[in-house]
C-alpha cells in the first residue's frame, strides 16, 4: 500500500472527548451548573467501552491505556505518517443517547464548538461532522444552519440506531437542511439504545453488540430507500461509516428482489434500490469485514460493480488493522487513488473548495 | 386452524382462544403488524378447489407442487404465532396439537413428506418432553424454532432443547419469524411490509450470532442448525465480521477456543428461499462458494406468495454434482434420509 503523495482523505477518524470537563466551557450556564449540582459523570457510550479492544488500537492508546485524546497523537500516528491531505472528525460522544432533547441540544452545540476550537483550529487539514440533536429534528436543523456557516464542517452525523428508522418523514427537516448546505448525512455505528441492538433481544456479550451494528445499517438502508428520502432529496448523499461494507451488496440484491414484489406500497421508489444506492450511498472502507486474501477481497469489490462507493478511512483510534495496513489488500493502485482522493472529493463538496 | 388444530385442544384452551384470542406481543387482533403483500401471504392460486386454506389439502398440494416439481422429499414447517405466544401454557398445548396434526393429516399419508417438531421453546422443559415424545417416529426430521423471542436463542435457558436435539440426533431448524415484542430493527419499527420482510434476514443473523457467541456449538458439538427463510447472501459477511471481532476479543470470549467461522462451517445449514438475485448471476455462485456447496438447501416456501420456483430458484447452470446437492442430497444428508 502506498498512500504517499496522494494527499489521502481520512473519511472517518474519532476525536475523543477526554472527559465531560472538556465540554463544560462550551455549555450554557444552566447546564454548566447542572453538571456540577447533579453530579453528571459523562456520556461515554457502551457501544465503545473504553477498555474494549475494538475501541482503541493497543499502540494508539495513551500511557494509562485510555483511548487517545488530542490532535497531536492523531497527527503522529496517522495524519503525518501517511501524509494525509484532509481528515474528517466524527465525534461519537454519547449526545445521541441523551433522552432529553434540551440536554441534547446543549451537548451537541458544546461538542461542535469544542470540535472547532480543539481540532479544526489546530490543523488546517482537519474537517468535522456536525453533531445534531436528532431527538428534535427542527432543532437539529437549527444546529446545522448554525454550524454550516463554518465551511470546515463538511457532514451531518447521525447514529445508526435512533428512536425510529432514519428514513421516517419525522427526520426529513434534518435532510432538508443538510441538502441545502451541500452536506452529506454520515450515519455512524452506535445506538441510542432505545431498543435492543438486535431484533431478537438484548445480547449477553459486548461482541454481539458490535456485531449487530452492521445489521443496524441494513435496516437503515432499507428505510432510507423505502421511505423515499432520495426521491425527496435528489442531491443528498449518505455515508455509512464503520458499517462493515461486505454486507452491502448481498443486502441490496435482497432489497431489490423484495422491492419487485412489494413496490406497490412504496410507489415513489421508482427504480431498483440497487441503482438508488449506487447514486446516493457511500461507505467508509474500515472495517471491510473481509478476509485478508487478495482474491476474496477482489471478488467482494467486483460485486459492488462500482468503484465510486468506497471512501478511505482509518477509523482511528478503533482497532481495525495493524501497522500500516490501512488499505485493504486486494485493491489496485487506481482503486486506491479513487477511494482515497476522488471519491471523497465527489462525496463532500466542501472539500473541493480548499483543494485544487 | 379452527377445524384442524383448535379442535384438538382441551376445552379450557378453546374457551381461552374464543374469549381473548392468542396474544403475541403485538397489538392487532387479526394479523401481524403489517398487512401482507397478498391475503395471508399466500399464493392466490394455492387455495384448494374443495375449500380451506392453502397448504391444508394434501391432494391439492400433490397436484400443484409435489408431483409437477418432482419433489422427492419435503420438510413441513407449520408456522404461525403458536410458538411465541404470551401465554406459555397455551403455546405448549398448541404445539402438541400441531405436531399430532402433522402426523395424522400429512406424514402418515404421504411418504415424501416429513414433519418438524414444533417446540414451545419458551418452556424448555415442555419442549424437551415433546422432543422425546416424537423423536423416535419416522414422521419427524427436525425440531423447529423461530428466530424471534424476547431473548436471543443462544441464551442458556434454551440449552436443554439443544441438549435433547443433540441426544436424539435431530437438527434444529430456525425459521425467520416469531413475536419477541422487540422492534425488528435495532433502530425501531419500520413503516412498510417490504422492510419487515427484509428484516427477517437480520433476525436470522442475530440468532446465528447468539448461538455461536454464547457457545452453543462449543457445548454441543454434534448439534446441527438449519437457518430457514432468511436467504443466504449475508452469511459470508457476518462470518468474516464475527471472526475479526473474535480475534480482537478473546478475553470476553474465553469460552470460544475456535473462530466463529469454524463452528458455522461445521454446524450450520441455510435454506435458499428467498434466494438473492444479483444482476450478474455468477455472483450467487461466488457467495455459495464462500458458504460451502454442501451447506445450502433448496426451499420453495410453498404455498407462500414469495415462493421460489425450483425451475428458477438457481438461475445459473450448475454441475450435476452441485445441482444434486443443492436440490436434494444436502437435505437428505442433514435430515438423515438414506440415499444412494
Amino acid at each position: 500500500m502506498n498512500l504517499q503523495n496522494l494527499g489521502a482523505i481520512d473519511c472517518d477518524m474519532h476525536p475523543v472527548v477526554p472527559e465531560l470537563k472538556a465540554l463544560v466551557p462550551h455549555l450554557p450556564a444552566n447546564w454548566r451548573e447542572a453538571v456540577e449540582s447533579r453530579g453528571i459523570p459523562g456520556f461515554e457510550s457502551n457501544a465503545y467501552p473504553q477498555r474494549a479492544p475494538i475501541t482503541a488500537r493497543p499502540d494508539w492508546r495513551d500511557d494509562a491505556g485510555a483511548p487517545p485524546a488530542g490532535i497531536d497523537r492523531y497527527r503522529k500516528a496517522v495524519m503525518d505518517r501517511w501524509q494525509l491531505g484532509h481528515a474528517i472528525g466524527n465525534c461519537i460522544y454519547g449526545v445521541h443517547m441523551v433522552l432529553s432533547e434540551d440536554m441534547a441540544v446543549a451537548l451537541a452545540t458544546a461538542v461542535n464548538d469544542w470540535m472547532a476550537a480543539e481540532w479544526l483550529d489546530a490543523d488546517p487539514r482537519m474537517r468535522a461532522s456536525i453533531i445534531v440533536p436528532w431527538q428534535n429534528p427542527e432543532r437539529a436543523a437549527d444546529e446545522i444552519d448554525r454550524c454550516a456557516a463554518d465551511r470546515r464542517f463538511v457532514q451531518v452525523l447521525m447514529p445508526v440506531m435512533a428512536e425510529a428508522p432514519l428514513g421516517r418523514r419525522h427526520y426529513w427537516p434534518i435532510y432538508k437542511a443538510a441538502e441545502r448546505h451541500g452536506l452529506p448525512i454520515g450515519i455512524h455505528a452506535g445506538s441510542a439504545y432505545r431498543f435492543p441492538v438486535t431484533p431478537v433481544g438484548w445480547p449477553s456479550y459486548y461482541v454481539e453488540d458490535y456485531a449487530a451494528q452492521s445489521l443496524g445499517f441494513q435496516g437503515q438502508l432499507g428505510s432510507l430507500i423505502c421511505e423515499g428520502v432520495f426521491s425527496k432529496f435528489p442531491n443528498l448523499k449518505v455515508v455509512m461509516i464503520e458499517s462493515g461494507v461486505s454486507w452491502f451488496t448481498p443486502f441490496l440484491w435482497r432489497l431489490t428482489k423484495f422491492w419487485r414484489g412489494t413496490r406497490s406500497e412504496v410507489p415513489w421508489v421508482d427504480r431498483p434500490p440497487l441503482e438508488i444506492a449506487r447514486d446516493h450511498i457511500r461507505l467508509t472502507a474500515q472495517p471491510l469485514d473481509a478476509p485478508d486474501d487478495v482474491e476474496t477481497v477482489g471478488r467482494i469489490i467486483d460485486q459492488f460493480q462500482s468503484d465510486e462507493m468506497l471512501l478511505f478511512a482509518s477509523d482511528y483510534p478503533h482497532w481495525q488493522f495493524d501497522n500500516d495496513e490501512v488499505v485493504p489488500a486486494g485493491l489496485s493502485a487506481i482503486s486506491i487513488e479513487k477511494m482515497a482522493v476522488q471519491n471523497p472529493l465527489a462525496t463532500y463538496p466542501r472539500l473541493r473548495e480548499t483543494r485544487l | 386452524m379452527e377445524k384442524d388444530i383448535f379442535s384438538r385442544l382441551a376445552p379450557r384452551w378453546r374457551t381461552h382462544i374464543a374469549t381473548v384470542g392468542m396474544l403475541a406481543r403485538q397489538g392487532f387482533t387479526q394479523e401481524m403488524q403489517y398487512p401482507k403483500g397478498q391475503p395471508m401471504a399466500v399464493r392466490r392460486d394455492a387455495f384448494p378447489p374443495g375449500g380451506g386454506m392453502p397448504g391444508s389439502d394434501l391432494d391439492f398440494m400433490r397436484a400443484q407442487h409435489l408431483d409437477p416439481n418432482n419433489v422427492q422429499f419435503g420438510v413441513l414447517i407449520p408456522l404461525g404465532a403458536a410458538q411465541s405466544l404470551q401465554n406459555i401454557d397455551l403455546s405448549v398445548a398448541l404445539c402438541t396439537a400441531i405436531n399430532d396434526w402433522q402426523v395424522e393429516e400429512w406424514t402418515s399419508r404421504e411418504p415424501r413428506l416429513r414433519g418438524s417438531i414444533v417446540a414451545a421453546y419458551q418452556d424448555p422443559q415442555a419442549a424437551v418432553a415433546e422432543i422425546h415424545r416424537l423423536a423416535g417416529k419416522r414422521d419427524f426430521v427436525q425440531v423447529s424454532l423461530l428466530s424471534r423471542l424476547p431473548n436471543p436463542i443462544g441464551h442458556r435457558s434454551f440449552w436443554p432443547i439443544y441438549a435433547a436435539a443433540a441426544e436424539v440426533g435431530l437438527p434444529i431448524g430456525v425459521h425467520a419469524f416469531g413475536n419477541g415484542g422487540w422492534a425488528i430493527t435495532g433502530g425501531g419499527w419500520p413503516s412498510y411490509y417490504g422492510e419487515d420482510m427484509m428484516s427477517h434476514a437480520q433476525t436470522s443473523q442475530s440468532a446465528l450470532a447468539s448461538l455461536v457467541l454464547e457457545g452453543v456449538f462449543e457445548r454441543f458439538p454434534t448439534l446441527r442448525v438449519a437457518l430457514i427463510e432468511g436467504g443466504l447472501g449475508w452469511l459470508p459477511s457476518l462470518r468474516w465480521r464475527l471472526d475479526r471481532i473474535w480475534e480482537r476479543s478473546r478475553d470476553e470470549l474465553a469460552h470460544l477456543p475456535r473462530p466463529p467461522s469454524e463452528y458455522i462451517r461445521e454446524s450450520v445449514w441455510l435454506t435458499s428461499q428467498p434466494i438473492e438475485e444479483p444482476a450478474n448471476r455468477q455472483h450467487i455462485a461466488e457467495v455459495i462458494d464462500w458458504i460451502g456447496w454442501d451447506r445450502v438447501l433448496f426451499a420453495s416456501d410453498y404455498p407462500h406468495w414469495d415462493f421460489d420456483d425450483p425451475q428458477r430458484a438457481m438461475p445459473l447452470p450448475l454441475s450435476r454434482e452441485r445441482r444434486d446437492r443443492f436440490f436434494l442430497k444436502n437435505a437428505l444428508d442433514l435430515y438423515g434420509i438414506p440415499h444412494g
